[in-house]
């Protein structure tokens, strides 16, 4: 059939079942948004800027399975959503962004808003594309989209000139496509199969350490047939929270940095650590040298490049979580390890995870309730930081795909568009994003869109008036000196200060006021007894709401293994961190 | 332990391909000391020849990082197989009258060729291994070495060797 590029795209679009799209046109794309202009099957959400876009393509992506698309501009446009681009890659998210470029006569020529697009996004990209020849269009998108969802997900760019757009080609679009240097393996080896399962019997204190990777490749289920037959105790990274119920006897909780005391000694007393779809990242594993010094490693992952780059692995396993674990299941077992299981109840009854229960109101109390209240059923989008960290603490996920944050890359401002895009790949679902005050500014434009989609996503800030996380290192670890961190500070403060009061300024902006200002309804929230009136309020409320929380100030995250440290070395108080300075 | 390793890198003929390879290089702080490049026999795909150092640890995530690039369709590692190795190199030497017959007989000796002759300079064309052309480059000193332009190894695995011994030329 014959049509031009825009239409090309559209029709590649179509034929992947993209229902939701995401961008912001500009000089160079006009064409293409003229031929999106009153397309039925396409639903175009715009942002107020592309950075929230690429959030938003993001979290559609996480929540939902489906890759996340979304069209920018070229210059300033594609390098606006070279954070969200990262984001997506570090966390292995698979997205699809069509990014406008000069016409090609013109590329390297300095041309008004030219990038070079596909050079600055390579590093942060699974792969890109530019496409300087008409004929190839479908067939790149094509690939962009098989590349972008298979194997280890990630997000792909496509380049696309603006002569490119308005030419006329013939769309022919092949069903699959193969790709000489792409090579994926599901199926594990049968041989490490068998080591594994024989590893396993053999093992009086092994471990899961799951990751990601088993919520992409859909294995919740399977991770839970094989803890049940095997009575395996199960830890889970950032990224895997909700791969295995959190209200199951067998979870011990989040492992590493922040992760609890039990989940940390378990790996630190582990004879046998299965990883599966996970990556041994410097947040887990604390000091590599000390990491699980007592276990065999075995790893399960799709991408070999993960196997054995950070620790030795002793059986190594390539594939597809979901697949190997059914393997795995057909040889699965009850093992009598009852002496570790006591051994871990004993750590789960002395180290549970505690804050202060008293008239303070605490952010680890407002998150508490919002799990109660929501029976633990909402999707959650977090920034990053203490709010992202107390969230993955208590808010216990017993479903994947509902806790929806930036882990690699760690991006603050992520949780507010990726909170549209959730609520659109999930219209019936309870959207909320956890945010901090310093967070939640970092893409605030986007309450706007969320105005005008009408999506009746409800904002949690757990305002501490700081940037929390760097607050309590600084607390910790730089003797109070709170440099740069009060976001309450004002041209009449005092070059040093520490000691949050009575006469600090007051905080700008008023959130209440700018949530109206953006259409919602804005609650403040300042005492304890207030806090299930207000989530209660905004639950049921059918728009959206932010409820800005005026939290303990100088609450902070606990247990905490300090940057450096073996994962058994937590601490939960200043006098803790400053004996491991002077250990 | 710091060792050399060659690897040919085989990947699809496209425009940054090889700013690509380059920037895992820089990006993961992976140490190339050459590079090669030139179409193959099918001009769809071009070989790329890197010599690597370091140690088997970070061999391993170079050749795992490589192959997970779409544009790259093998990676072989030169160095694990009975392979030939060579690189050429052009080296402009000060030769007055009174030493140019020396530098004629060092090339002679090195099997090389006079490419370029003027008043006072000498260029000559030498292939070999690389010990070759650091011997060259080391008994040319003396005389001045005015400029230098080496290739960078090109590699190539030696016939099967299921037919018996292979044939070093």
């Amino acid at each position: 059939m014959r049509m031009t590029g825009s239409q090309a795209i559209l029709e590649a679009l179509h034929r992947e079942k993209v229902t939701t799209l995401f961008g912001i046109p500009g000089g160079v794309v006009i064409p293409l948004f003229d031929a999106l202009y009153g397309d039925k099957k396409l639903d175009l959400v715009v942002t107020k800027h592309e950075q929230g876009a690429i959030h938003a393509a993001d979290g559609y992506a996480r929540s939902s399975g489906k890759p996340g698309v979304c069209i920018v501009t070229s210059g300033p446009g594609a390098t606006n959503i070279v954070t969200g681009l990262a984001t997506a890659y570090m966390d292995s998210i698979p997205v699809v962004a069509i990014t406008g470029q000069v016409p090609t006569a013109i590329i390297g020529n300095d041309a008004f808003q030219e990038a070079d697009t596909t050079g600055i996004t390579r590093p942060v990209t699974k792969h890109n594309f530019i496409v300087k020849e008409p004929a190839e269009l479908p067939l790149v998108l094509k690939k962009a989209f098989y590349i972008a969802t298979t194997g280890r997900p990630g997000p792909v760019v496509v380049d696309v000139p603006k002569d490119i757009l308005t030419a006329q080609i013939d769309f022919v679009y092949p069903e699959k496509v193969s790709i000489p240097g792409y090579n994926i393996t599901v199926h594990g080896h049968t041989r490490q199969i068998k080591r594994v399962m024989d590893a396993i019997k053999a093992a009086k204190r092994p471990l899961i350490y799951a990751g990601g990777g088993v919520i992409t490749s859909e294995a919740s289920s399977e991770l839970k047939k094989f803890v049940k037959k095997t009575g395996i105790p199960v830890t889970l990274t950032l990224m895997g929270l909700g791969a295995y119920p959190a209200t199951q006897p067998e979870f011990l909780g989040m492992l590493g940095m922040h992760g609890t005391k039990t989940a940390n000694y378990a790996v630190d007393r582990s004879d046998l650590l299965i990883a599966i779809g996970s990556r041994f990242d410097d947040r887990v594993t604390g000091k590599l040298e000390m990491f699980a010094p007592h276990a065999k490693f075995i790893h399960v992952d799709i991408d070999p490049a993960s196997i054995g780059k950070n620790v030795v692995i002793d059986i190594p396993i390539v594939g597809d979580a979901r697949h190997i674990l059914e393997e795995m299941n057909a040889h699965a077992e009850k093992l009598d390890i009852d002496d570790w299981l006591a051994e871990i109840k004993r750590w789960k009854e002395e180290h549970p995870l505690t804050y202060k229960d008293d008239d303070v109101l605490r952010p680890q109390h407002v998150i508490k309730r919002l799990y109660e209240i929501t029976d633990g059923n909402a999707i959650i989008t977090t920034e990053v930081g203490q709010n992202q960290m107390w969230t993955a603490q208590f808010y216990k996920f017993d479903y994947p795909r509902k806790l929806i944050t930036s882990g690699g890359l760690g991006t603050m401002g992520y949780g507010l568009p990726a909170a549209i895009g959730a609520q659109l790949a999930n219209p019936e679902a309870t959207v909320i994003d956890i945010a901090g005050d310093g967070s939640i500014q970092m893409n605030i434009q986007e309450m706007a869109t969320i105005a005008q989609c009408m999506l009746p996503i409800k904002i949690v800030i757990l305002n501490n008036g700081y940037l929390g996380m760097v607050r309590q290192w600084q607390e910790y670890f730089f003797n109070r000196r709170y440099s740069a961190t009060c976001l309450k500070r004002d041209k009449r403060c005092p070059d040093i200060c520490c000691e949050p009061g009575p006469n600090c300024p007051k905080y700008v902006p008023d959130f209440v006021k700018l949530a109206e200002a953006y259409g919602a309804v804005g609650i403040r929230i300042e005492k304890k007894a207030d806090v299930d009136g207000a989530l209660r309020e905004a639950i049921e409320l059918n728009k959206p709401v932010l409820m800005d929380f005026l939290v303990n100030p100088e609450e902070n995250v606990t247990p905490m293994v300090p940057a450096g440290a073996p994962i058994n070395k937590m601490i939960s108080s200043k006098e803790d961190a400053e004996a491991f300075l002077l250990a | 332990m710091k060792k050399e390793y060659t690897l040919a890198v085989i990947v699809e003929n496209k425009s940054g391909v090889l700013a690509h390879i380059a920037g895992l290089f820089s990006g993961r702080g992976f140490n190339i000391s050459e590079l090669s490049v030139g179409e193959t026999e099918n001009p769809e795909y071009s070989r790329i020849t890197i010599v690597v150092k370091g140690d088997d640890k970070i061999l391993d995530q170079v050749k795992k990082q490589l192959n997970k690039f779409i544009d790259v369709v093998k990676v072989t590692d030169l160095s694990s197989v009975p392979s030939v190795h060579r690189e050429i190199i052009l080296i402009k030497v000060k030769a007055p009258s009174s030493k140019r017959q020396e530098v004629f007989q060092i090339a002679e000796v090195f099997k090389g060729k006079v490419v370029d002759l003027s008043h006072d300079t000498l260029t000559l064309e030498v292939t070999g291994i690389a010990e070759k052309i650091e011997a060259l480059i080391s008994i040319l000193t003396p005389y001045g070495i005015l400029e230098m332009a080496r290739t960078g190894r090109v590699s190539i695995s030696r016939g099967t060797g299921k037919k018996g011994g292979t044939f070093n030329g």
